[in-house]
């Protein structure tokens, strides 16, 4: 079972990443990265890591690729004004396989053996159990990275500001 | 040996992800290829802490996903500063500091 779920998502992600650097336009680009996101996220889940896949959902697919799409959006504009969009059913298609995406996921997690890999113990990859591992032992990496976080957010300002002076 | 397929995938990944920076001249696609190298290597840590039953590449998974949001946050930055300035994302018509 976990073969034969590995072996399709393996595959969709493969194709997925090669649509990314094979199509002609950022966006299909973007959205394909999307569907690798979400692949992986699967795979994630797998290996019985809720917390990241469902991370990698929020973060990644969420939180990243909506700048990035921001960004194409904001250049696009300035591009070729007015240029239609003439991909709706692609669109759509889309959309539907990204909630089939979310409901594999879910469906997935809630459906998931204590051990899928026969290796992991019940806690294993739990919120939990990687909270408890990142406010004790990895404490001090934990605090850097929110510097690193203010430095990037006053970095992303700081550069997109200094020309409308 | 599930292991093995994990980690033969993570490296497909990251190298179609390298090609792609490679072959892509937009700048934004570049970016993109290179999160997907960032990915390649969380399936590995994720793969590796499953195997070893130690939760570190857990952590670092999360620290690698926090440096890659920086990463995009800062670079888009940078993208739009470019264009702002060149009027293009073209990563090969920006070449005034390569000497």
């Amino acid at each position: 079972m976990e073969m034969a779920i590995f072996l399709v998502v393996g595959a969709l992600s493969i194709g997925f990443s090669l649509a990314m650097i094979l199509a002609p336009k950022p966006v299909t680009s973007a959205m394909s990265l999307v569907a690798v996101m979400f692949c992986l996220a699967v795979l994630f889940a797998m290996q019985s890591a809720h917390l990241i896949a469902i991370l990698q959902i929020l973060v990644y697919a969420g939180a990243i690729m909506v700048l990035f799409l921001f960004v194409i959006m904001l250049l696009n504009l300035r591009e070729k004004e007015g240029a239609e969009s003439h991909t709706k059913g692609y669109a759509q298609m889309f959309g539907g396989a990204m909630a089939l995406a979310i409901l594999v996921v879910v469906v997935g997690l809630t459906h998931m053996p204590a051990s899928p890999a026969g290796l992991s113990s019940d806690r294993f990859g739990t919120t939990a159990e990687v909270g408890r591992l990142l406010f004790t032992k990895y404490i001090l990496p934990f605090e850097i990275t929110s510097v690193l976080l203010l430095a990037a957010l006053v970095g992303a300002v700081a550069l997109v500001k200094i020309r409308m002076r | 040996m599930m292991m093995n397929n994990y980690l033969m995938l993570s490296a497909a990944l990251f190298v179609i992800g390298a090609v792609g920076v490679l072959i892509r001249r937009n700048m934004i696609v570049v970016m993109m290829c290179i999160e997907l190298m960032l990915n390649a290597a969380n399936l590995s840590f994720i793969t590796f802490a499953n195997y070893r039953h130690d939760m570190t590449g857990h952590a670092f998974v999360f620290m690698v996903i926090a440096v890659a949001a920086a990463e995009a946050a800062v670079g888009l930055a940078v993208v739009l500063a470019m264009f702002r300035n060149r009027e293009t994302v073209n990563v090969d018509e920006v070449n005034s500091m390569k000497g």
